[in-house]
Formats: structure tokens, C-alpha cells, sequence
């Protein structure tokens, strides 16, 4: 086989990976814009700050310990103990269940029947602030993030596709946790709408909440559960993403990576945020193989955005979105 | 009505600097995606002012404002900072930020302010012949890639020829930079040059790192900032490209860079202007009277690390700057005008770096009305991942003058001529 076209199918192979991470974080846009119609803007931040207190409770960091230093003038810093990682990730998931139940008491409460774009702007200041609770609570410094996920080259596939083809492949062994994790999540999340009362709810809220409430579902029960999950979603999306380069504030930019994904596979559906991310990933990573060069490369973040608007030229709610048909 | 006048006055007389004050603004990043790279240098920059403000009263007997202005890495509020807080009666800037400085230039040199950029900004600005209030010494982004190239032809027995050497870069003006230099210098030394770019942040690198794997190069050369530096080097540790063939700019060789990849990053090599860690005398004085004394800018995490040391060194080149003026006019309250002719005639010795607790932290710089650009030179540093810690791995390199000072002149030339700039210093 030309060398041309083994390069190119690794290019692609790494391109559904790379697919699977922007999905992880297109997940959590799609499960709160599919129950309340919220475009989360905060979903990066989410991931950042679920990443952060995952940090912060592994090491032992004490939590706001800047401030309190600041203001009393002592030297405190960690507790003196670490945490194993399982463990955090728990504490992590359960500071995330709690951030659902402060943003629907304090947030969302207030801002029932507001038009879209009034919660939209709301997730807008939700993401500042978190983001400036982050930095307060734990710091601005970069944080390694190990929770046992190896890294590197796939020994295994790079022998096995030297043998077969004269071309050991490079797959990530970050990308293939990534991508089983992810199957895992989307596995669940469909059992859960499919099968459990909640999530049966759930799909109710979605389709009308007038409707919703009139059979005696809650609303405020509902959010703070989809909340919930997104806030898991972004958890294991700030995991994935911050064992690759650290757990630092750039980490909310990766909801750039996201939209595309959301553009093509669709703002309501969760398989559609997995098959927009595999085209999204596959696609830029093969532009960039064969034009990139021609052009000068760094084609990834356009191209992306390119290939979706393709897409919502012939489908414009997105490969798997609703088709909304309102009449007057 | 009286009363209001007389509490507004109050209010604005503590709010801004006494009139009598230095004023050196420091144009900060506390926030955004590049915050963790700003934080520990703008805490260098504030500690050191502190420093000699609690310890010697300042400079010359004049205490030092260093009002910060937030800019969150983002030219637009850069340029904000520098208009609200120019009228205070700011004698320099020292943005860090390539994009903010190109902004800055045509406006510090309108209002007479110096514009101080270590190792970054417009590179040409070397030349004081065109570039009259902008400094960029000890060292600029050419020098940078020369110095490098000059490294590894040391370890290839002097010779390139047939050779690759990647260039990673950021996809901005700042990493475009080196380009033009590593062009010349692969005309000269007969290597092939790989051009890399990454867009910002550089969170995903896959596809950059692919055609490393593919193609093989025998050195790989990083101009990165922030987010991109740390997952380049995680991506060469994936690809287990050699680290000790992999070096970074200064602005890819701090802590923060090498840190998340871990054990992986250990060998990777970067340039420095400076020194780094806290083994000079000089910490003994910030630990008495700001880090003990509680007034230190950060949280005590940053002191000795390379972009606190780097904070420490524009403060310290800034305040030689006016220490120079002081001395030349002969009074302490200097203005803007003097301290830029301070700038100009800047004259530090190894002597007077032993004398400021710095002995062989940097090297001497002897400033001329034509050279704004320094010495040009700088150290390699390699990581001890287990010992977290830059070790020197190299003695201080010189730039390849014969290839930068022409591309200086070329591109400065085109700037003045775009500009309509007289030369001075004829």
C-alpha cells in the first residue's frame, strides 16, 4: 500500500478519535439544551471547574486558600493528604450535583418563562463566575492531572499495523479510554431517558413543559438532574482533556472544539453529537492531511466550522436535530 | 457643595499616584486562558519594585507605583489599560504581549513613553535608529532562533547539512517571527526547515504532531505560548520524540510547560535570558522585607520559578533604566523623556548585578542610541522532571549577528519608510 495512503488512514483513524473528545463536551451542550432549550454557554467552564476540584481534592489542596491567607494572614496551603483518584472523582461528581442545586436555586428559579435569550445570557454570567470561583477556590496555577489513564503510543496497534501493512500507526492510549468512556456514556445516558422514570421525565420536560408540569412532573426536580448530568458529563470531559495538557484555565476554550460538533449532529440529540463528532474529527484531520500543506496548515479550527456549515446548508437543524416548523 | 468637592479631591489624591511618584504601570494577566503564565510574571515584576521600595525607599528616594491595569492577554484591553493609565504620569510599559506591543508602538512613540519588551514585541525595535522610546533588550525573537540553531550545531559537529529541524509554532504574529531567520540561517547550514503552524490555543495538536512522526525531523524547534506549549511536549512524549532534540523558545521553557507531561518531559530544552531559581542574594532581601513582611503580589508559590524571574528581571532592568536617568539629570522625580534617554544609556555591568544580589543572572547590556537589541544572548536549560528543576546546559550563546543584523536593518527600514521615520543617531 503507497505510504501516502497509510498516513492518510492513520490521519483519519486519529480523526475519530480526536472526534470522540469534542463529543464528550458536545454531550453535555445537547442533554441541557435537549430538557430546558439553554444553549449553555458555561458548558466549557464546567468541564474546567469539574477538572480544578478534581485536582484540588486529589492533592489535598485547601479549598480558597489564597483568600484566606490573604485576609488572615496565615501560610495554609493542603491539608497534608491525598486523595485516590476513584475517591476524588466521587467527591468531584457530588460538588457537581451540588453546583446543579445552587445554579437551579439561585439562577434558573428565577428566570422560568424568561425567553431563551435571557437564559442564554445567564449562562454567559454563570461562566464568568465560575470561572472566577475556580481561579479563588483553587488557584491559577497549572495542575497535573493523573487518574491512571495511560498516554502514548498504543504499543499493541503499532506492531500489529507494522506487521499487516509495513506502517505502525499512531493511536493514543488516551484517545481509546476516551473513546470506550464515551460509549459507556452514551450507553447509559440512553438507558436512562429510554427505561428510568427520571428519565422518562426528562423526555417529557423536553417535549412540552406545560405538559410536563400538568401531570405533576418538577420542573426544579428536572433542571437540577439534567444539570446534574451535564455536570458529570463535563467532569469526565475535563478529565479527559486535562490529563492531555493539564488542568489550566485554556481548558474552558475546549467548547470552541464543541460547536461544530453541535452544528452538524444537532443541538437535541445525543447520538448526533457523537456521529458530528467523528465526521467533525475525521474531516479537519483529513483536510489537513491533504490540503494543509498546500495552504499553509493550521486548517483544523476552520475547516471544522466549514464542514458544519456545509452540513446545515442541506439539513439545517444538524444531521440528527429536530425539525422545528412553527406557524403563525 | 464645598464638602463634595473637598471628599471628591480627597478620593482622587489617594486613588491616583502622588504627583512626585515613579509610575510603572504593570499591564497584567490575572485571568483568561494565558493567566498562568501572567500571574507568576507580573508578581516578579510587582515584588522586586516592592522590594526597593520597602528597602531603599524606592529609587533614588522616589517610591515606585506599579498600578496594575488587567488585560487578560487581549490587545484591545491593552491598549484601554494604557490609555487609562497613561495620564498618571507613566514613565514605561511592559505589556508582555507581542500583539499589545505592535498596538503600542506608534502610540508610546506619539506620547514620548518607553516601551520595554524583553524578549518579545516587534523584533525589529532592536534598531534605535528607527524604533527612538522601544527596547527590547538583552535578547529578541531572532536571536532566539539563531542561538538555538548555534546549540545544535554544536552537538552535530558544526554542520546541518541534511538535516531537518521542525518548526512548532504559534499561529500568531508572535510565532511567525522566527521563520524569516530560520529560513536564512537553513540557507546557510544547509538544513531542511519544516514549517508547523498550530492556531490558538492549541488545545488538539494530533495532526501536527502525525507529520512529526512521519517526517522524522532530527530537531524540533517550539515557539509556543501558554496551553500549547504543555500539550506539544505531552504530544512529543506520546510520539516519544527524543526531548534532549526538542527545544522550546523562552516562552515555551517554564514550569508550567513541562509540568503536566510529567516524568515524559524530562530532557526537554528551552532558552533563557536569565537565570532562574532562587539561589541569588537578592532573595534574602525579598524574603525579609516583601515575601516575610506580607506584602508580597502572589500567593509564595511563584519566587524563584522562570517567569517570576523574568517578572524580577524587566523590573530590574527598568529601575536600573531610571536609576540611570536619576543620575544623568540629576534629580530623583524623573520624567518620561529622561527615562527613555536612561533607557538609551544604560550601561549594566556584571559588577552592578553582583551589587543588586544578581551576580551572573544575566548578561551585562550596554544600550546606544542605534542598539535598542542588547547583547543577544542567552542559556540553554534542560528539565529535571525528577528533580523539577531547569539545570544550565550550556554557557551563554551570541546570536548569529551576521544574519540577524540584516534582517534587522531590512525590516526596520520597511517600517520607516511605511512610517515616514527620519533615522536618528546619524
Amino acid at each position: 500500500m503507497p505510504d501516502q495512503v497509510l498516513y492518510a488512514m492513520e490521519a483519519g483513524l486519529n480523526g475519530l478519535m480526536a472526534g470522540v473528545m469534542y463529543a464528550l463536551v458536545a454531550l453535555g451542550f445537547v442533554l441541557i439544551f435537549k430538557a430546558s432549550g439553554i444553549f449553555n454557554y458555561a458548558q466549557g467552564v464546567l468541564a474546567l471547574f469539574a477538572a480544578l476540584t478534581l485536582v484540588g481534592f486529589q492533592d489535598g489542596q485547601i479549598p480558597f486558600a489564597h483568600l484566606i491567607n490573604a485576609i488572615f494572614g496565615t501560610e495554609l496551603h493542603n491539608f497534608g493528604w491525598t486523595l485516590p483518584a476513584f475517591v476524588a472523582i466521587v467527591l468531584a461528581a457530588a460538588v457537581m450535583v451540588l453546583l446543579a442545586m445552587v445554579i437551579e436555586r439561585y439562577v434558573l428559579k428565577h428566570l422560568v418563562n424568561q425567553p431563551p435569550i435571557i437564559l442564554f445570557m445567564a449562562t454567559i454570567g454563570m461562566a464568568y463566575f465560575l470561572e472566577g470561583l475556580g481561579d479563588i477556590m483553587w488557584g491559577a496555577d497549572i495542575k497535573k492531572l493523573d487518574v491512571g489513564i495511560p498516554q502514548g503510543i498504543n504499543d499493541t496497534i503499532e506492531s500489529v499495523t507494522d506487521s499487516l501493512l509495513g506502517y505502525g500507526f499512531f493511536i493514543d492510549n488516551l484517545d481509546i479510554v476516551a473513546s470506550v468512556v464515551a460509549a459507556l456514556l452514551v450507553i447509559s445516558l440512553t438507558l436512562f431517558s429510554q427505561y428510568s422514570k427520571q428519565g422518562r421525565a426528562l423526555r417529557a420536560v423536553a417535549d412540552d413543559h406545560q405538559a410536563a408540569l400538568s401531570v405533576g412532573i418538577s420542573l426544579r426536580f428536572i433542571w437540577v438532574l439534567v444539570w446534574s448530568i451535564a455536570g458529570f458529563v463535563a467532569l469526565v470531559a475535563g478529565i479527559m482533556w486535562g490529563s492531555k495538557s493539564g488542568v489550566q484555565f485554556s481548558l474552558s476554550l475546549i467548547a470552541l472544539k464543541a460547536l461544530p460538533v453541535l452544528m452538524l449532529g444537532g443541538f437535541t440529540s445525543i447520538p448526533g453529537a457523537i456521529v458530528g463528532g467523528l465526521i467533525i474529527g475525521m474531516g479537519e484531520k483529513l483536510f489537513e492531511f491533504f490540503v494543509g500543506p498546500m495552504i499553509g496548515g493550521a486548517t483544523e479550527n476552520w475547516f471544522a466550522y466549514v464542514l458544519a456549515l456545509l452540513f446545515l446548508v442541506f439539513r439545517p437543524q444538524g444531521l440528527f436535530g429536530e425539525r422545528i416548523i412553527e406557524r403563525v | 457643595m464645598n464638602k463634595t468637592l473637598t471628599a471628591l479631591a480627597l478620593v482622587l489624591a489617594t486613588a491616583t499616584p502622588a504627583l512626585a511618584d515613579l509610575v510603572v504601570p504593570s499591564l497584567s494577566y490575572r485571568t483568561g486562558p494565558y493567566a498562568p503564565n501572567g500571574i507568576p510574571y507580573a508578581d516578579g515584576f510587582a515584588d522586586y519594585f516592592t522590594m526597593l521600595n520597602e528597602r531603599d525607599g524606592g529609587i533614588g528616594g522616589e517610591i515606585v507605583q506599579v498600578p496594575e491595569c488587567e488585560t487578560a492577554y487581549n490587545t484591545e484591553k491593552g491598549v484601554e489599560c494604557y490609555e487609562s493609565t497613561k495620564g498618571s504620569g507613566a514613565l514605561v510599559y511592559n505589556p508582555l504581549s507581542t500583539g499589545i506591543t505592535y498596538q503600542l508602538i506608534p502610540k508610546v512613540t506619539a506620547d514620548g513613553i518607553t516601551l520595554y519588551t524583553p524578549g518579545y514585541g516587534r523584533t525589529s525595535a532592536a534598531n534605535g535608529k528607527v524604533f527612538a522610546n522601544v527596547f527590547n533588550y538583552p535578547a529578541n525573537y531572532w536571536d532566539g532562533a539563531s542561538i538555538i540553531i548555534k546549540d545544535i550545531l554544536g552537538h552535530e559537529g558544526g554542520s546541518l547539512e541534511g538535516k531537518k529541524i521542525a518548526l512548532v509554532y504559534h499561529n500568531s504574529a508572535y510565532g511567525k517571527e522566527p521563520i524569516r531567520t530560520l529560513q536564512e540561517l537553513a540557507k546557510k547550514d544547509g538544513f531542511e526547515l519544516i514549517e508547523i503552524p498550530v492556531d490558538h490555543p492549541g488545545q488538539e495538536q494530533k495532526s501536527q504532531w502525525l507529520q512529526i512522526r512521519r517526517d522524522k525531523p532530527d530537531y524540533v524547534i517550539m515557539y509556543g505560548w501558554g496551553v500549547m506549549n504543555a500539550v506539544a511536549i505531552q504530544e512529543a512524549v506520546n510520539i516519544k520524540y527524543p526531548m534532549d532534540h526538542f527545544y522550546g523558545i523562552w516562552w515555551s521553557g517554564s514550569e508550567n510547560d513541562v509540568t503536566p507531561a510529567g516524568e515524559g518531559a524530562n530532557g526537554y530544552k528551552s532558552i533563557s535570558f536569565h537565570g532562574t531559581g532562587s539561589d541569588y542574594p537578592v532573595y534574602a532581601d525579598l524574603k525579609k522585607y516583601v515575601y516575610d513582611a506580607g506584602k508580597a503580589a502572589g500567593d509564595g508559590t511563584n519566587p524563584g520559578n522562570v517567569l517570576y524571574s523574568r517578572g524580577m528581571y524587566a523590573a530590574m532592568i527598568i529601575s536600573e533604566a531610571i536609576r540611570t536617568a536619576q543620575a544623568a539629570t540629576g534629580h530623583a522625580a524623573v520624567n518620561a523623556a529622561e527615562v527613555r534617554d536612561g533607557f538609551e544609556s544604560l550601561d549594566l555591568t556584571e559588577a552592578r548585578l553582583t551589587e543588586l544580589g544578581l551576580p551572573g543572572f544575566a548578561q551585562p547590556i550596554k544600550a546606544t542610541c542605534a542598539d535598542h537589541g542588547g547583547p543577544g544572548t542567552a542559556m540553554i536549560f534542560q528539565w529535571d522532571a525528577a528533580a523539577k528543576k531547569w539545570n544550565a546546559a550550556s554557557d551563554w550563546i551570541s546570536a548569529d549577528a551576521d544574519v540577524i543584523d540584516p534582517l534587522i536593518a531590512e525590516d526596520s527600514a520597511a517600517f520607516a519608510a511605511e512610517n515616514k521615520i527620519a533615522e536618528r543617531c546619524n
